[in-house]
């Protein structure tokens, strides 16, 4: 979706002000809302294209006036009542009124470890060979979907190559709305500048993507 | 983003009790409350995960990637074609560093890394993102010019230097690997570890020589 996330070329955003010595988390909240987060994940009810995708769907005003932790805990909230874990009642009241759905799993502390070290990886095998090879000339397309996708809007319809083909991914476009893994070769496509932002621009600069093949097409 | 956190600073850091709760304490605390009376979440399980993103996993495991690299020319190559297996050889797997590519700076090439779509980062080499990685100054402006970004940063690369920008805008998680230094000849791999930045693996920052 052309939502408050796709923030590629956007302007008036102002300097990036890094922090020196920066700590990791700013709050004690922040804390737990990152080990809420990761702990509901493990449920297994969501996955991670519809946890991105609930985050995009914020209001745009709401995105840009939150921080990161604040985002990832409003979508979570939006998650766990779409999914039956936790209704707005609950959150109202500060506490349980009763049992909602079933998790498939409960992440308990002496498992975080090897959960942690495995991860989500979401390589899959694609029965078809790949469509692009390493060099080929292919162009974005163009759309505009009301659901979620990965290819940003300053890279749609645009000229670019294949600098290298990566394996099968899981299909966000699909797999956020419970549609399948759908999974495609991945291609990391790369694109001068000049030809996303125009005559002017910086004439040193590349700016790379990486597409799944339904974002292609050969030129 | 940044600006919230940076105007917010002082008083998180002296109100980190629970007698003053602000919004979001009192938001995710409810949370937490509500999952935890409902057999959903193990609080210890908060902890360890808190513990091991705030102790353990950090840029110290990017920065031995990198000294290895610099030091090991074999080691380098794997690195090159295969970052995951090259990576997961030093003990470092895992979430968000399932794929990982490996990409190095040359004399005529800097390599920056964003996620202009959200804040997708290599958590297994270099820990929690900082908060300008995940707010709409950076993300929005390394696409489109980042040289003013770098200077920023206190960067200044210069002009016929290229740059190429990687956003993350898959799974594949990206390390920058930067230049070696002259002057380091003589340094081990652990004492070439302590110089490689976060920043320098992330593309905001070179790797200085030792003064």
């Amino acid at each position: 979706m052309n939502g408050p996330q796709d923030l590629g070329g956007q302007m008036g955003f102002g300097p990036v002000a890094p922090e020196r010595n920066e700590p990791y988390f700013h709050a004690d909240w922040e804390k737990r809302a990152l080990g809420v987060t990761l702990s509901c994940g493990a449920f297994g009810a969501w996955n991670i294209d519809e946890s991105r995708h609930m985050r995009e769907s914020l209001h745009p005003a709401d995105y840009y006036a939150s921080s990161y932790y604040e985002i990832w805990i409003k979508a979570l909230e939006r998650l766990l009542e779409r999914h039956g874990f936790v209704s707005g009642v609950e959150r109202e009241a500060g506490h349980s009124l009763g049992k909602g759905a079933e998790p498939k799993r409960v992440l308990k502390a002496a498992d975080v470890a090897v959960v942690l070290a495995k991860g989500g990886p979401c390589d899959r095998r694609v029965a078809a060979a790949p469509k692009f090879k390493a060099g080929d000339t292919v162009r974005t397309k163009v759309f505009n979907p009301q659901g979620h996708t990965r290819l940003p809007r300053y890279a749609r319809g645009k000229i670019g190559r294949i600098d290298a083909v990566r394996e099968g991914y899981v299909f966000p476009d699909t797999n956020a709305h419970h549609r399948g893994e759908q999974q495609q070769w991945v291609y990391t496509v790369v694109f001068d500048g000049p030809e996303i932002w125009g005559a002017g621009s910086d004439p040193t600069l590349t700016v790379s993507i990486d597409a799944w093949e339904s974002y292609l097409e050969g030129v | 983003m940044a600006h919230k956190h940076h105007t917010h600073h002082g008083h998180h850091t002296h109100d980190g009790h629970d007698n003053h709760l602000d919004p979001m304490a009192a938001r995710v605390k409810a949370l937490e409350t509500i999952l935890t009376e409902k057999g959903l979440i193990d609080p210890a399980a908060i902890d360890v995960i808190v513990d091991t993103y705030e102790n353990k996993v950090g840029p110290k495991n990017g920065a031995k990637v990198v000294a290895k690299a610099w030091t090991d020319p074999e080691f380098a190559d794997w690195l090159k074609k295969d970052a995951t297996a090259a990576i997961a050889s030093l003990g470092f797997t895992g979430r968000q560093g399932e794929h990982m590519q490996a990409v190095f700076n040359t004399p005529g090439q800097h390599n920056l890394v964003v996620c202009t779509l959200c804040s997708c980062y290599p958590w297994t080499v270099l820990g929690l993102p900082p908060v300008w990685y995940k707010a709409p100054p950076y993300r929005s402006r390394a696409v489109i010019d980042p040289r003013s970004v770098l200077e920023e940063f206190g960067l200044s690369l210069s002009p016929e230097i290229h740059i190429r920008v990687w956003d993350s805008t898959a799974e594949l998680r990206y390390l920058v690997v930067p230049m070696r230094p002259e002057g380091t000849e003589g340094l081990s791999e652990e004492q070439l570890a302590e110089l490689v930045s976060r920043d320098s693996m992330i593309g905001t920052a070179i790797v200085e020589r030792p003064r």
